[in-house]
């Protein structure tokens, strides 16, 4: 019964029934139904605490020393009989607050810091690993086992395996494919997984009732009853110390106590214990039944691990089996393979539910508290304008999940030989007691500071790591063995097994000393030097006096601000969809007997709450308070008001205050009004002169056409050569109407920033002499020479061409029009300086007076006198050419000394090397 | 402080009870090579006090209010 797909397909059989019972346990909590709503449940699924640990290491641990895995059963019932204080305390809060996990708990607490809230999520991922390993650990090795029936070999020289055959390896990847399944198959607004708790607590059944029958088996069928056990046990001169262990194999009383006392934190503060007990939690009044149930099930689970272990060692030699998979290896030896199955399946049943708890737990801290918080805070990511954050959430989620898992796998490699199933375990354990501290201070101690809450964990997880994480590594020879004999670099006093000369403890004790003198130090010296923020004062005041408080929107009162009901509905559908915010809202309604509250526009302080909470539920506190300040305009509070606000006296200095600084942003807002309208203004009357002006130039050119057009329609017999005279001069007018109204509209293409450039990268020397000499016909009809003065090379640079000779034939075409025929002269050159190419426009004219030399670059504004000459232009040619020169990055000018002619220069940039190089 | 209610207290006594009666001294009163009807003396403590303790806690904690 014991081959090896018999095992496999059990195993697998196994699984899916597990995942039948969860999917049946959705159903009907999606029909509102739920099958979970029992205190008898919730304290079965409060016994995910017993693990793999418990199912095999156990019995190792007993029969290694005794008692040594007793106070990992006594702590917490200890602890539990506290709970009716402390943990109905937390689970308030947490409802209140809709935490969404532990790591949420403590960062909500301390100001609803994200930095806390993601140090958190740090801690407890790494503290956790070496838990997961002992998982993986176990399965595995009960795995080897079986497989290797009839004969009874010890796991772990078996012998090294490939990849692909180790079975560690696919342990994991399947747990994390399974856990996926379970955990993150939809989103849920308060993170309720109803089926996972339904089928921990089916699995809770599955490994008492394995265990237990092994026990009676190994007491009754094997031996004669506990006492002929623990008769022959005394009989052996091997055995008869382990049964008062004392002050011998069983340690000392203070590691006794140490480990009572680390049990206590870890029932309280593991991130699966914190899921089942107070996330997964249906009613408060389910405490009650649990208080009592959930010891009786630790007493249960454990009454035969004493009887297995000694019956064990006196069924083997020494040194032929493993203590650990004792279990397993005592029915084996007898053929009982009905029995070796059900405590495989019972051993995989423990393994199996704290994997999927732990990492459906870890998983959300690292969406909600770690991943989460900085991609909201990437604005190039634009996570505020996605429509539906949903996919990305479980995305994350599934991710955290298998690299959990792997991350677990890889600590079971590195460190997992070198150690028994406990003292694995142990190490976890002494990690997450680092929470104790600021989680419990936080509930009872209102004094306690974010910084404060830092530095207490920084420093015990510090401690931690350098007095167990390394010397684990150390010991797998991952790290130079000297380094725990003499102290890293021979340093005595810091070695990690005897800080500070402190020795003659054993390991979990001496780092539980050391890291909590650190941790609780360091929370309350650091909190007592800083004064809390306001935020920080307000969350530990809705903590500590939880039970002082109305029950609903007694927040509300501590915000003020505003921002639109519609904006925060979509900000809600995006995290949850359109659906349940739709539920939400309509819940929302009837629960306080108000309209829907998406039809109003603004939205009152408790809207805002009620979305911040539901926001919480699915992103953690500390990102929905992130994602709620894009939407909501919350004026800061200063700490003074919040204290004015909580002992409810001076509201009236309050509202003065508020109502001092409305004025001064009305103020503020009414001169910016007045600038406004004094800019439209000034635009406005720009507008009409240039429509006035416009008008006036075009309608010079249509009087003089229809004054000649009339004479030629009156006078049919005009003589021909007179005839032909006005003709020419109506072809002229209307030339001139043509190229003003193209001048006009490129003004208004330019000043609307319509005009459409082709830049292309130009060679200047080129441009000019093609202008030249399409420009020569005007020179010679003046009889006005035209040199050209231009280098061999020049660089090139980047322009509209069109546009650039549009320039230089406005520039030429304006120096012959001024000049005096005959003896004028135009020279046009070209030269490069200071990374600008430069033209020069000079000529031997009567020169700009220096009063014109600004003006004449404005619209409609000519040179020269306007009473002695009649207009040659339309006044548009020099204000469009220096547009077309600003907007190619150059510089269009007049110098224009007097006596000696007018020079127009412009100038153009150079295109650099490396832009040149992308070009080309 | 409505955490700290009769019931409440009463519970912190009986936590405070079960640290006294699962440390030293009081397991070296039992930490003896003798037996209990074939149980040794310490373990048949353990199990005993263990589960009295359980049943103290149901006791408070069910009592109607």
């Amino acid at each position: 019964m014991l081959e090896t797909w018999v095992v496999i397909v059990v195993s697998f059989a196994y699984l899916g029934l597990l995942f039948a019972i969860a999917y049946y346990a959705d159903q009907r909590a999606d029909a509102g139904r739920s099958v979970i709503a029992s205190p008898y449940i919730y304290s079965l699924s409060l016994a995910v605490y017993a693990t793999a640990w418990t199912f095999y290491g156990s019995v190792g641990r007993a029969a290694d020393n005794g008692v040594g895995f007793l106070p990992i059963y006594i702590g917490p019932t200890l602890m539990i009989a506290l709970w009716w204080v402390v943990m109905r305390k937390i689970l308030r809060i947490s409802k209140q607050n809709r935490i969404t996990s532990l790591a949420d708990f403590i960062a909500s607490r301390y100001g609803k810091s994200a930095l806390l809230g993601g140090v958190v999520t740090v801690i407890a991922v790494i503290g956790i690993l070496p838990y997961i390993s002992l998982q993986l650990k176990a399965v595995s090795a009960s795995f080897t086992t079986v497989l290797q029936y009839p004969e009874i070999v010890i796991p772990a020289k078996v012998g090294a395996v490939p990849l692909l055959g180790d079975t560690a390896l696919w342990v994991a990847l399947i747990l994390a494919a399974f856990t996926i399944l379970f955990g993150t198959r939809h989103l849920d607004t308060s993170e309720h997984h109803e089926g996972m708790v339904a089928a921990i607590a089916f699995e809770s059944v599955v490994k008492l009732v394995a265990f237990v029958a092994v026990g009676a088996w190994v007491s009754w069928g094997l031996y004669n009853g506990f006492g002929d056990i623990f008769a022959r046990a005394a009989a052996e001169p091997e055995l008869e110390p382990m049964l008062a262990p004392f002050g011998g194999v069983g340690g000392d009383y203070s590691s006794w106590i140490w480990l009572t006392i680390l049990s206590m934190l870890a029932i309280m503060f593991l991130p699966r214990q914190f899921q089942v007990t107070v996330i997964e939690n249906k009613d408060e009044r389910h405490l009650r039944k649990a208080i009592w149930l959930f010891p009786l099930y630790m007493l249960a689970i454990n009454i035969f691990v004493l009887p297995i272990a000694f019956g064990g060692l006196l069924h083997f030699p020494p040194g032929t089996a493993d203590a650990d998979v004792f279990v397993l290896t005592l029915p084996m030896s007898q053929k009982q393979e009905l029995l070796a199955l059900v405590v495989f399946i019972g051993g995989l049943s423990a393994a199996t539910g704290m994997v999927i708890v732990e990492t459906i737990a870890l998983s959300t801290m690292v969406c909600n508290d770690l991943v989460m918080p900085v991609l909201l805070r990437m604005r190039a990511l634009r996570l505020n304008q996605r429509s539906d954050l949903t996919g990305l959430l479980l995305a994350i989620r599934r991710g955290a999940i298998v690299l959990i898992l792997l991350l677990g796998y890889l600590y079971f490699k590195i460190a997992g030989e070198a150690y028994a199933l406990v003292s694995i375990g142990l190490i976890s354990f002494a990690a997450v007691a680092q929470f104790a501290p600021v989680a419990l201070g936080g509930i009872f101690w209102k004094g306690g500071t974010r910084r404060g809450a830092l530095a207490g964990l920084s420093a015990g997880f510090a401690v931690w790591f350098y007095t167990l994480l390394l010397p684990a590594f150390a010991r797998s020879e991952w790290l130079p063995i000297g380094f725990l004999e003499h102290g890293p670099f021979g340093i005595e006093v810091l070695k990690p097994l005897a800080l500070f000369g402190v020795s003659g403890l054993d390991q979990i004790t001496h780092a539980m000393i050391w890291s909590m003198v650190a941790n609780i130090g360091s929370f309350v010296a650091v909190s007592l030097m800083h004064a809390p923020s306001a935020e920080e004062h307000r969350q530990a005041s809705l903590f500590v006096d939880v039970f002082k408080r109305p029950g609903q929107g007694g927040e509300a009162r501590f915000w003020r601000g505003s921002a639109s009901a519609p904006d925060l509905f979509n900000l809600l559908a995006r995290f949850v969809g359109l659906g349940p915010a739709g539920e939400a809202f309509a819940e929302y309604a009837r629960s306080r007997g108000v309209e829907r509250p998406e039809a109003r526009r603004e939205a009152d302080a408790d809207l805002v709450h009620f979305v911040e909470k539901q926001l919480a539920g699915v992103i953690g506190a500390a990102s929905a308070h992130i994602m709620l300040a894009s939407v909501v305009k919350e004026e800061a509070l200063t700490l003074d008001e919040v204290r004015a606000m909580l002992d409810e006296a001076s509201q009236i200095v309050v509202y003065s205050h508020r109502l001092e600084q409305k004025s001064q942003e009305l103020e503020r807002a009414t001169q910016g009004l007045r600038e406004a309208n004094e800019r439209l203004t000034e635009l406005d009357r720009m507008k009409d002169e240039f429509v006035s002006t416009v008008s006036h130039e075009l309608r010079t050119p249509l009087t003089s056409i229809r004054s000649f057009t009339e004479i030629l329609h009156d006078n049919p017999q005009l003589p021909a050569a007179e005839r032909e005279r006005f003709l020419g001069i109506v072809i002229r007018e209307t030339e001139r109407l043509t190229r003003l109204v193209g001048q006009v509209l490129d003004v208004s293409r330019l000043e609307s920033g319509r005009v459409e450039w082709h830049e292309s990268l130009l060679d200047m020397r080129e441009v000019i002499e093609d202008t030249a000499a399409s420009t020569s016909q005007l020179f010679r009809e003046r009889n006005v020479r035209l040199e050209c003065n231009l280098p061999a090379r020049v660089p090139k640079v980047r322009a509209d061409l069109d546009r650039i000779v549009q320039v230089v034939v406005n520039l030429l075409s304006n120096a012959v029009k001024f000049i005096e025929p005959g003896r004028g002269r135009v020279e046009i050159a070209l030269a490069e300086e200071a990374g600008f190419l430069r033209v020069d426009v000079r000529d031997n004219g009567p020169g700009v007076i220096p009063e014109h030399q600004e003006m004449i670059f404005d619209k409609f504004r000519q040179g020269g006198d306007p009473l002695t000459g009649k207009p040659q232009g339309s006044g548009l040619g020099l204000y469009i050419s220096r547009r077309i020169v600003e907007h190619s990055g150059g510089r269009l000018w007049v110098s224009s000394p007097p006596g000696e002619g007018a020079c127009f220069s412009f100038t153009l940039p150079l295109v650099s090397e490396a832009a040149l190089g992308r070009a080309a | 402080m409505e955490e700290f209610d009769v019931r409440g207290q009463r519970l912190v006594a009986l936590c405070l009870l079960g640290l006294v009666l699962f440390s030293y001294p009081v397991l070296a009163v039992f930490n003896v090579h003798a037996t209990v009807a074939g149980i040794p003396v310490l373990y048949a403590y353990f199990f005993v006090a263990w589960g009295a303790l359980i049943g103290l806690i149901a006791l408070v904690i069910e009592r109607p209010d």
